[in-house]
């Protein structure tokens, strides 16, 4: 992974607060969360933007693991679609309260993330591609095969979300919570990237072992973050089944992890703010490439390739630094 | 129960052996840049779909071959002028999502010249299957692993005996050094993409009469033979064929004796087990830790 993607994102310590990512980006981002519905027409225009605000959440999350970290995850849409199947099982065969089925999802992946990442992050580059990858696709088949449980290939149903006794209904409703939710886990990760550990995860992504010269635990701080994005990852799938409806195992599928894999480097790798960037593109593109039908698929490959071809590092690390003027 | 051993091993074994040839353009592409090509299954298809075309339309199987392998091979160098060897400086992550974008264009131009159906390749000598000690086999199989051990054969005299393979083995052990005794590292990143393709080609098109063929084949040959070369060890050529055969056989066996649903999830779990205590793959090279 190149170096040079860290450094996108030194903060300036002289910067005025509105001018620094933690305080002023967060404040801009919770700004047009707030005003967006004044461009949104329609329930289709809001279905998409709580799709796109969902997939940030994973995207932020696997940000800090890819980007910050430097930890390739191929597997990533396993955690996802886990926190949507558990929440659905728990609540519509056990009955258990959505409100607390969704949590109990959550923690459950997150216990199950803290336990395979302890063996799999002690592996570096491709073969720790491989293992995430393995991990995603035994997700994947278990989900499919255990008919039983998850409904097979043809997925199965998921009960709604019911928050303080009110059944979240309609696109308005889901817009606001997945709205500040996003501004919520973005807030959250530019403050851990500010914090002793963030500063502790971009270390070990320079070289663990200079990190470890210095007194940092590796083997530690990757398993928290790698434990948190799988979190965030369930969190994002749990409340995308619960407002569609419906889950199938394609949400598990490795398309769909490699998917949340472009989302980041598209964006940008190690910029918070890059991944939500990349989160909507990459929601909005196939959206808009429909009209094409049966082009759609090329079109969308090629428009993969030019992007990163033309803006290696990512679309908003690139743009950020013509806006400094100094390309390149 | 020998002959259901001696089945689930044949059909391991002919599975394995296209793996193998799958692992083996990773390795190379791999060796030349250092990124793993994820277009690398998307080869495989056009050559079986291209074959199975042709034949279709009445060319004859040797033709037909030659032409589909040839397809693909000026799709691969087309793709790595266009869109790899501008990026060759980018990093690894980088060059990996332009390898995933190049599979996403190729299977939309595939499902756009072909449709969706399923293409199938006849036999290359008839679909009569052969009994032997209690397992039947599919003559498609010996064609399959008598291909394989061909290709591998004709690999190794490249890589030994020719000035140009041995070029490319020397960039692949150290990029830096091949240049300083002239080689041009373009020209082998370039080349390596052809070889490549070729060899995922003949996988597709010796696998065709068995496995049916569509515009989405690609990726799951594409995942088991990146599977296949982390297990056999990245970088490593007789790595990758041991791991494409290991990987077969943990399928074939998986398939027969435990659960047909859980094959693939079987194969991944050992796959797991071995790189957790093994993270080279069999033969990887130790790696060591850059301070």
């Amino acid at each position: 992974m190149p170096a040079a993607a860290t450094a996108s994102e030194v903060p300036a310590p002289a910067r005025a607060w509105f001018a620094r990512p933690r305080s002023g980006g967060t404040l801009l981002l919770a700004a047009l969360v707030v005003l967006a519905p004044l461009a949104l027409p329609n329930a289709y225009a809001y279905e998409i933007a709580i799709q796109i605000a969902l997939n940030a959440v994973v995207c932020v999350g696997l940000n800090l693991l890819i980007g910050y970290a430097g930890q390739i995850s191929l597997g990533h849409a396993g955690f996802f679609a886990l926190g949507g199947y558990a929440s659905a099982i728990l609540a519509s065969r056990y009955g258990v309260p959505v409100w607390l089925a969704l949590p109990g999802a959550c923690a459950g992946v997150g216990a199950l993330a803290y336990v395979l990442g302890r063996p799999t992050l002690r592996l570096k580059g491709h073969p720790l591609a491989m293992a995430t990858l393995g991990l995603g696709v035994i997700i994947s088949i278990t989900l499919t095969t255990e008919d039983k449980w998850t409904g097979g290939p043809d997925g199965m149903q998921v009960p709604p979300l019911v928050l303080f006794g009110l059944t979240v209904q309609g696109e308005h409703a889901w817009y606001w919570i997945t709205g500040a939710l996003l501004v919520g886990t973005v807030w959250l990760a530019l403050n851990l990237i500010d914090s002793p550990n963030g500063r502790a995860l971009r270390a070990l992504h320079g070289s663990e072992v200079a990190a470890q010269t210095l007194g940092i635990d590796c083997a530690r701080f990757k398993l928290q973050v790698f434990t948190l994005s799988a979190v965030l990852a369930a969190l994002a799938g749990a409340l995308t089944a619960h407002y569609a409806g419906f889950i199938t195992p394609a949400k598990a599928s490795f398309l769909h992890s490699v998917e949340l894999v472009i989302m980041v480097v598209f964006g940008g790798m190690a910029s918070v703010f890059g991944a939500v960037v990349g989160a909507a593109v990459m929601t909005l593109l196939p959206q808009v490439l429909t009209v094409l039908k049966d082009y759609e698929m090329m079109v969308f490959g090629a428009v993969l390739v030019a992007t990163m071809v033309l803006f290696p590092q990512g679309l908003v690390p690139t743009v950020s630094r013509w806006w400094r003027g100094r390309p390149q | 129960m020998s002959g259901a051993w001696l089945q689930f091993i044949a059909s391991g074994l002919t599975a394995g052996a296209i793996y193998a040839l799958v692992a083996l353009g990773f390795t190379i592409v791999f060796n030349a840049s250092g990124a793993i090509n994820f277009a690398q299954g998307e080869f495989v298809m056009i050559g079986g779909m291209s074959a199975a075309t042709l034949v279709a339309a009445g060319v004859p199987l040797p033709l037909a071959i030659l032409l589909a392998v040839a397809t693909a091979i000026v799709v691969a160098l087309v793709i790595e002028r266009v869109a790899i060897s501008p990026a060759r400086h980018a990093g690894t992550v980088t060059l990996i999502i332009i390898t995933i974008g190049v599979s996403l264009f190729l299977r939309g131009l595939a499902q756009l010249v072909w449709g969706k159906g399923v293409f199938r390749l006849p036999g290359f000598s008839g679909e009569e299957p052969i009994a032997l000690f209690g397992a039947t086999l599919l003559p498609q199989s010996l064609w399959v692993l008598g291909g394989a051990a061909v290709a591998v054969m004709a690999l190794r005299f490249f890589y030994g005996r020719t000035l140009a393979g041995k070029a490319m083995l020397a960039t692949s052990f150290n990029r830096l050094a091949a240049q300083l005794v002239g080689i041009n590292t373009r020209a082998v990143l370039f080349a390596s993409f052809g070889l490549a393709a070729l060899l995922g080609a003949v996988g597709g098109v010796l696998i065709a009469p068995i496995a049916f063929t569509s515009y989405d084949a690609g990726i799951m040959l594409g995942l088991k033979g990146f599977a296949a070369a982390m297990l056999g060890g990245l970088g490593s050529f007789p790595g990758a064929v041991l791991g494409g055969l290991v990987l077969g056989l943990l399928e074939g066996l998986g398939a027969g004796f435990v659960s047909s649903a859980y094959k693939d999830a079987i194969a991944f779990v050992v796959i797991l087990a071995v790189l957790f205590f093994m993270p080279g793959g069999f033969l990887g090279a130790r790696s060591s830790d850059r301070v």
